[in-house]
């Protein structure tokens, strides 16, 4: 027996075992760490069917009507410690959070409500869900329509309030047109104007001419913004024109205007069919949509947008510069204690702490290159900084400080990697040092300096902490790209994703509303890393099989 | 630098060579380069001891020896691949055409494009044939598609490899046989029109039939190049050489005429390694 044992270790098993257990292990983990995230996430863009029953609490008795949410089992000592009274011995109960919405009605949204309190469950079918503007959902029968004019119930009621949802979602989107374009535009050439003048100012020029041009330009621009405030106003007249009549649970009719809804359904008349078509709407608009009511409602288009187009400027700064540095180190800094040292910095860089970099990017970055850059280029919008405040620059080129030593790495490993005969080759046919380097080194090293980007994007894409210091903030009036010169504002402060969801999770008002969306983008983060990896991955398997050199 | 741009011939002096019987042959020879007293350091140890020599222009000449006998070290001196060895130090001189190579005037790059060098693996450039042929060319900025596409055709021809990659010229050079990696190599580096080829252990990666073409090319460009080959392979060696030096721990033991070193070779050191009684 003990033979036996002893040959089994011999043979290696046991160490087969162990290392693909571990590999087990971790890939359980990871799976199991995506699934829940995208059930969580994605789940919540079913539409659920809505319940109505009588709750019994001591001696009151409400009717509600609701989705819902979530269900636990607590022990009866917990309740009591509550007040709430339930019949019965068990100790433990089962208990259910219910949506009922209608914030505006005071009370919670949400509202836990015991199994054993429930009185008879129905699904009416005739129980809407209104998604609005603000206040959240409101859950009730819709009992009739009216424009000022007339009044509509009964048969053409349903279709005359959705043809009426989506003449108001129209104007809105023209109010916002005006709003966010025109006016927009409108405001960032007074500005303009108010700088140059600021600069005439600065220059001590006295030419009255240049000021009355000025002046004329304002007085246009004025102009321009009377007309479109009259055309807004109008629109607005005209979106405010109907409303609607819903009833709650309880029997009270609350009039909505149909100025703040979204959105009307009835969950509990759809088919399969409905609901996956509904379901692919509600996604799109979590992508698609700006956030609204302090970030718990809506979608979360400008973190995806700020997230990207941060990781990508970070690129674009980290690659040239840790690939120049890796040259240098790897083919002409001589050997010795200096370069040493040099290369145990950077290797050290790399274990530094995300917030001391953000620490860091605020001190250096923002505070003295910004508020000099601000000295320098923009003294007329002082004191309001323009750089010399966090923005996506200073984040971009934080994240570039902190994933630098990754790429300088990958590089000179690279670099070290091609076979000693590829550069004599290169040099016995008469090529200097520098011309072997540019025409066939570098692109032999671009496989590794892709590994060395792909790294620092994985790196950079979940960083919070230093963002939260050089740019990120919670809600950005409008994204870093857009139709005025000079279309990139480097200097605006943008939306990101892993501080959405510190926000979402954390910092917001509503927790129970909150706390699928915190998943939903949890979920949006990781495919867009894992999408942001493939393209990186795609690009140096091309470069890769272009630049295949013979395994010898 | 000027000076090395024109090629010149020389007389063999006499009065050196007559002190050294191993040269007797070629001094009917024209002379292409010439070692004066070299020595060679790796740190502290020398690896090459007061080398002279005189090696003939539009003829092969072979080293042969036991491994670790400086037969390529002394074979990339000529080119000045050494230099790209840090612990490496040298004394005397290397005179190519009369003018020393390891003048602090020379542009390294340009003689390095004179003394073209083919390595014991094939190494061709992740690049595509055509890519690989041209790459001298380009070097020196030719761009003109006409002038590249007339060179490498001519240089694959020479190599004779031309009938087996015409029509795959764009194809990734590491794609071909090793054999025909190598004669790439040889090819891109005759595009250049080098004055000296040197060849170091170039058939010893490859299988007997890619040995056999390799010898025969090198056959064909004596005509054209002073060739100087590294083997190890004593046969081929007397094959397609017309000189041959036998080295030993640093030193050229014997060189003369090939026939006459193989047949009668005058130094016991000499014979006792051709016939084998060495490993």
């Amino acid at each position: 027996m003990k033979k036996m044992n002893s040959n089994w270790l011999k043979s290696g098993t046991p160490w087969i075992w162990l290392t693909g257990g571990a590999v087990a292990v971790s890939l359980v983990m990871v799976i199991g760490l995506l699934f829940l995230i995208a059930i969580r996430g994605l789940g919540q863009f079913w539409p659920t069917e809505i319940i109505s029953f009588e709750y019994k609490q001591g001696d009151q008795t409400k009717t509600l009507l609701g989705e819902v949410a979530d269900q636990e089992t607590v022990q009866r000592e917990r309740l009591q410690a509550l007040g709430i009274k339930v019949p019965g011995e068990e100790e433990w109960i089962t208990r259910y959070l219910l949506k009922i919405g209608n914030r505006d009605q005071g009370h919670p949204d949400f509202v836990w409500v015991e199994k054993l309190l429930m009185g008879d469950v129905s699904t009416p079918p005739d129980a809407c869900v209104i998604e609005r503007d603000e206040w959240g959902n409101f859950y009730g029968y819709l009992q009739s329509f009216s424009d000022q004019n007339t009044t509509v119930k009964g048969q053409d009621l349903w279709k005359r309030v959705q043809k009426s949802i989506a003449r108001r979602l129209e104007l809105s989107r023209q109010i916002k047109e005006i709003e966010k374009h025109q006016i927009g535009k409108i405001n960032a050439q007074v500005e303009q104007l108010r700088l140059e003048k600021r600069r005439l100012e600065l220059d001590n020029v006295t030419d009255e001419a240049a000021y009355t041009e000025i002046k004329r330009r304002r007085s246009l621009l004025d102009k321009k913004y009377q007309s479109l405030q009259r055309t807004l106003a109008d629109l607005y007249q005209k979106v405010k024109r109907d409303s609607i009549v819903v009833m709650t649970s309880d029997g009270k009719e609350v009039t909505l205007p149909i100025a703040k809804v979204r959105r009307i359904y009835q969950p509990n008349r759809m088919s399969t069919l409905d609901k996956i078509g509904f379901y692919f709407t509600k996604m799109e608009e979590f992508i698609t949509d700006d956030p609204r009511e302090a970030n718990t409602e809506g979608g979360i288009f400008p973190a995806i947008f700020g997230t990207a187009l941060m990781v990508m400027l970070m690129s674009i700064i980290v690659t040239p510069f840790g690939v120049i540095a890796a040259v240098y180190l790897h083919e002409y800094a001589k050997k010795g204690p200096l370069t040493r040292t040099i290369r145990i910095a950077v290797n050290n860089l790399a274990g530094v702490p995300s917030i001391v970099y953000g620490v860091f990017g605020l001190g250096f970055f923002v505070y003295l290159i910004g508020g000099r850059v601000d000295q320098i280029f923009f003294p007329e919008a002082l004191p309001a900084p323009t750089f010399g405040t966090p923005g996506l620059l200073w984040s971009s080129l934080t994240l570039a400080l902190l994933t630098l030593p990754v790429v300088i790495i990958a590089t000179e490993e690279g670099l070290s990697r091609i076979p000693r005969t590829i550069r004599e080759g290169s040099l016995a046919l008469g090529a200097t040092k520098a011309e072997t380097l540019w025409r066939t080194v570098l692109p032999m090293t671009t496989p590794a300096m892709m590994t060395g980007l792909i790294l620092a994007v994985a790196r950079a894409a979940g960083e919070v902490a230093p963002l939260m210091m050089v740019g990120v903030v919670k809600l950005a009036p409008s994204l870093p790209i857009d139709d005025n010169y000079p279309f990139l504002h480097l200097d605006r402060k943008f939306m990101h994703l892993g501080f959405h969801i510190y926000d979402v999770g954390f910092q917001s008002p509503n927790v129970e509303a909150a706390r699928p969306l915190v998943y939903a983008t949890a979920f949006v983060l990781v495919v867009l890393i894992v999408a942001l990896n493939l393209l990186a991955i795609k690009i140096r398997n091309r470069l890769r099989e272009k630049y295949i050199t013979q395994a010898q | 630098m000027n000076s090395l741009n024109e090629p010149r011939t020389h007389a063999i002096d006499l009065s050196s060579l007559n002190k050294n019987e191993k040269l007797q042959d070629i001094q009917q020879e024209k002379e292409c380069l010439r070692v004066d007293n070299l020595n060679l350091y790796y740190g502290q140890k020398q690896a090459l001891k007061n080398i002279n020599m005189s090696i003939p222009e539009k003829k092969v000449t072979a080293f042969i020896g036991p491994s670790g006998c400086g037969k390529s070290t002394l074979l990339r001196c000529f080119n000045r691949m050494n230099d790209l060895i840090d612990s490496v130090r040298i004394e005397g001189r290397i005179l190519l055409h009369g003018d020393d190579i390891y003048n602090k005037e020379v542009n390294v790059a340009e003689l390095r494009r004179r003394v073209g060098m083919v390595f014991q693996k094939p190494n061709p450039f992740p690049k595509s044939v055509y890519e690989n042929v041209a790459y001298g060319l380009r070097l020196q900025g030719i761009k003109n598609r006409r002038i590249l596409d007339e060179v490498v055709e001519r240089s694959l021809r020479s190599a004779a490899l031309w009938e087996e990659v015409k029509d795959r010229l764009d194809d990734n050079a590491m794609g071909l046989s090793g054999g025909q990696q190598q004669r790439l190599v040889i090819a891109r580096a005759i595009a250049i029109e080098p004055e000296v080829l040197l060849l170091d252990e170039p058939a010893s990666a490859l299988d007997p039939i890619s040995t056999l073409k390799i010898e025969e090319l090198i056959f064909e460009l004596k005509d054209e190049y002073t060739i100087v080959i590294v083997t190890h392979n004593m046969q081929q060696a007397a094959r397609v050489s017309d000189y041959t030096a036998f080295m030993y721990i640093g030193d050229v033991v014997e060189f003369g005429d090939t026939n006459t070193l193989f047949t009668n070779p005058k130094e016991k050191q000499t014979e006792d390694y051709i016939t084998g009684r060495y490993g």
